[in-house]
């Protein structure tokens, strides 16, 4: 009685464990297709690029290049002054990353460990302001801009990361609520000032963080493409993205390798930071999503 | 490091209190943003409202009109009609299509197979590009002499549509190319997914639960409130689509194109706004839509009472 009962317990678990193999296995060829199907375009971008206009003649097009014609990326890059559209992009997106940084982490120090009236009501005005879309102030700050001359600069670009974004602050306060205060309770005792504890403890402390939203700032400003049409009006102040499509428009859709050459060249940046920063992407996807809850 | 600034404080004759103090500093910290809300936000927000009854052209004339443009808007303008539906169309395929593609992956993702962070890069990875680069890689993708989709569907003996120079595939053309994108999403929920404690799963799994109902009275409940501030941030993202009808037009010199069917709500305000300055009848535009998204917004809170479950009952 007893023996039947542990052979029917070891088959069941036996073929629970059969049956937990097959569905790894397939869940496992599920994520590989999946994934197949998101890579390919990557190698699809690389592979037309490397291609002569023969190549992107014939059909149906062939998934390895005949010829791989690497001096596309040479004559894409001189074709227009890539040189230059790199380092306007490079000089906003910088400038960016330390407004960003500096204003949100002392607003956000602010909002988590300074005791003031009104404290929650404007914070939960800083949460409301993300539902406001971007484009019903869009026109009246361009008036703004355009009224103290600074449309054709950089400034409309460069200047309103310095004062704040509402979902950088709600993040960073999120990272500040969880340092414990008897650190800023013991670093007072010693003698320090907010300004002190906010620059030498907090902000070091929230590194992880503050990297994550120097990252998102950065790609953000890199792909930024309605800013700039807006604002820029000089060739030779245009960013990648402005360039790019005007690259595209110059030469229509028809010279694909030099096209996925300059996508590739523009999208290669954030490609490498994102290899080299990937820890930082991720944790930063789970601080926000780890808050929401 | 401090010492002169407290002890001018102290040698004043009134001395201020401690909590006073405390005060102005939180003021101090949180003053650029009050700067930036006040300049960037609040006070375009009321002077665009003001505009939308005017006849602003940005150069000479600003007269007050009433409702003149809400009503040009509604009557006078068939293209906003064309606008407000692409853009509806737009939103109603895209939300429910990248809301559960980027649940399932990161359903699947959250099983304990091998090479799982392998995976998690590919999936990721696209969701951090965008711009033109992207744009340009998907218009030849789908691009049909020399794009890879149709030329996979031809071995299926389909052939496929024209994408970006046919009408009717071109929204769902940038839904598909959004789904290329749902890592960040998937991300988000994985995280969530990860937070649901094993023991639960246990527990019903000796109740005999199966995995259908695990998901469906375990995982859903628990990750209900990402999923809720997923979709309400997806829904208002969706609404400001723009650039991809902008740059994505078959025809480089009209945004929009194939026949308008890319000409989405705020391309239209843009097109109105920047190259014709009617920017008293694109700030009504805008109007519109930020009462819209309101609206969706709060009907989706509404909602949420049905559906969200926090931990804890207290409402956060």
């Amino acid at each position: 009685m007893s023996s039947a009962t542990t052979g029917n317990a070891r088959s069941y678990f036996e073929s629970r464990r059969t049956g937990e193999r097959i569905r790894k296995t397939i869940m496992f060829l599920l994520l590989a297709g999946a994934g197949l199907v998101f890579v390919v375009p990557f190698w699809w971008m690389i592979s037309t690029s490397l291609k002569t206009m023969d190549d992107i003649m014939q059909y149906p097009p062939a998934f390895i290049p005949k010829h791989w014609h690497f001096q596309n990326y040479l004559e894409t890059w001189t074709s227009i002054d890539f040189p230059r559209f790199t380092l306007n992009s490079l000089t906003i997106a910088t400038i960016g990353v330390v407004g960003h940084v500096i204003s949100n982490t002392f607003v956000a120090y602010g909002f988590a460990k300074i005791k003031f009236r009104g404290r929650n009501l404007m914070f939960s005005i800083v949460l409301s302001t993300m539902i406001i879309p971007g484009f019903v102030t869009l026109i009246p700050q361009y008036i703004l801009f355009a009224k103290i001359h600074w449309v054709g600069t950089y400034l409309p670009l460069t200047v309103p990361g310095f004062f704040g974004n509402a979902f950088q602050i709600f993040l960073l306060r999120q990272f500040f609520l969880g340092i414990p205060n008897d650190l800023i309770e013991a670093a007072k005792i010693d003698g320090a000032n907010h300004f002190y504890i906010w620059r030498r403890i907090m902000v070091p402390l929230a590194k992880p963080a503050v990297i994550t939203i120097a990252l998102t700032t950065f790609q953000g400003a890199w792909n930024d493409f309605l800013g700039p049409v807006i604002y820029l009006n000089k060739e030779s102040t245009y960013t990648l993205q402005i360039a790019l499509q005007m690259f595209k428009a110059s030469s229509g859709l028809s010279q694909w390798h030099y096209l996925m050459a300059g996508s590739v060249i523009v999208l290669l940046p954030i490609v490498v930071m994102f290899f080299v920063f990937q820890k930082f992407f991720i944790e930063g996807m789970n601080i926000s999503s780890g808050t929401k809850g | 490091m401090n010492t002169t600034a407290h002890s001018g404080s102290k040698r004043r004759k009134k001395p201020m209190s401690l909590e006073r103090k405390e005060e102005l500093q939180g003021y101090l910290f949180v003053l650029p943003w009050i700067i930036g809300f006040l300049l960037f936000t609040a006070g375009p927000l009321l002077f665009s409202f003001y505009v939308s009854f005017t006849n602003y052209d940005f150069t000479s004339q600003m007269d007050f009109v009433g409702l003149r443009n809400y009503k040009y808007m509604f009557h006078g303008d068939p293209l906003f009609w064309v606008s407000l539906k692409n853009t509806l169309f737009y939103v109603v395929l895209m939300v429910p299509l990248t809301t559960f593609a980027s649940i399932a992956l990161a359903s699947i993702l959250n099983q304990k197979i091998p090479g799982i962070r392998v995976f998690r890069t590919i999936y990721y990875l696209p969701s951090v590009l965008s711009g033109v680069g992207v744009y340009m890689l998907w218009m030849e993708l789908l691009s049909p002499d020399t794009g890879i989709v149709n030329l996979v569907l031809s071995w299926f003996g389909i052939t496929g549509p024209g994408w970006m120079f046919d009408p009717n595939w071109t929204k769902p053309a940038i839904v598909m190319m959004k789904m290329w994108s749902v890592g960040g999403g998937m991300l988000m929920y994985l995280a969530a997914l990860q937070g649901v404690p094993e023991q639960l799963y246990e527990a019903a799994e000796i109740d005999g639960a199966g995995s259908l109902r695990r998901f469906w009275h375990i995982t859903m409940p628990l990750i209900s409130p990402v999923i809720f501030f997923e979709v309400i941030t997806t829904f208002i993202s969706g609404f400001q689509i723009f650039q991809e009808g902008y740059v994505m037009s078959s025809d480089p010199t009209t945004p929009g194109s194939p026949m308008n069917s890319l000409l989405f709500f705020n391309l239209h305000m843009y097109l109105k706004a920047f190259k014709v300055f009617q920017m008293g009848y694109a700030s009504a535009m805008a109007w519109f839509l930020f009462v819209v998204v309101l609206f969706i917004t709060m009907i989706n809170m509404w909602v949420s009472k049905y559906w969200v479950h926090y931990e804890g009952g207290d409402g956060r």
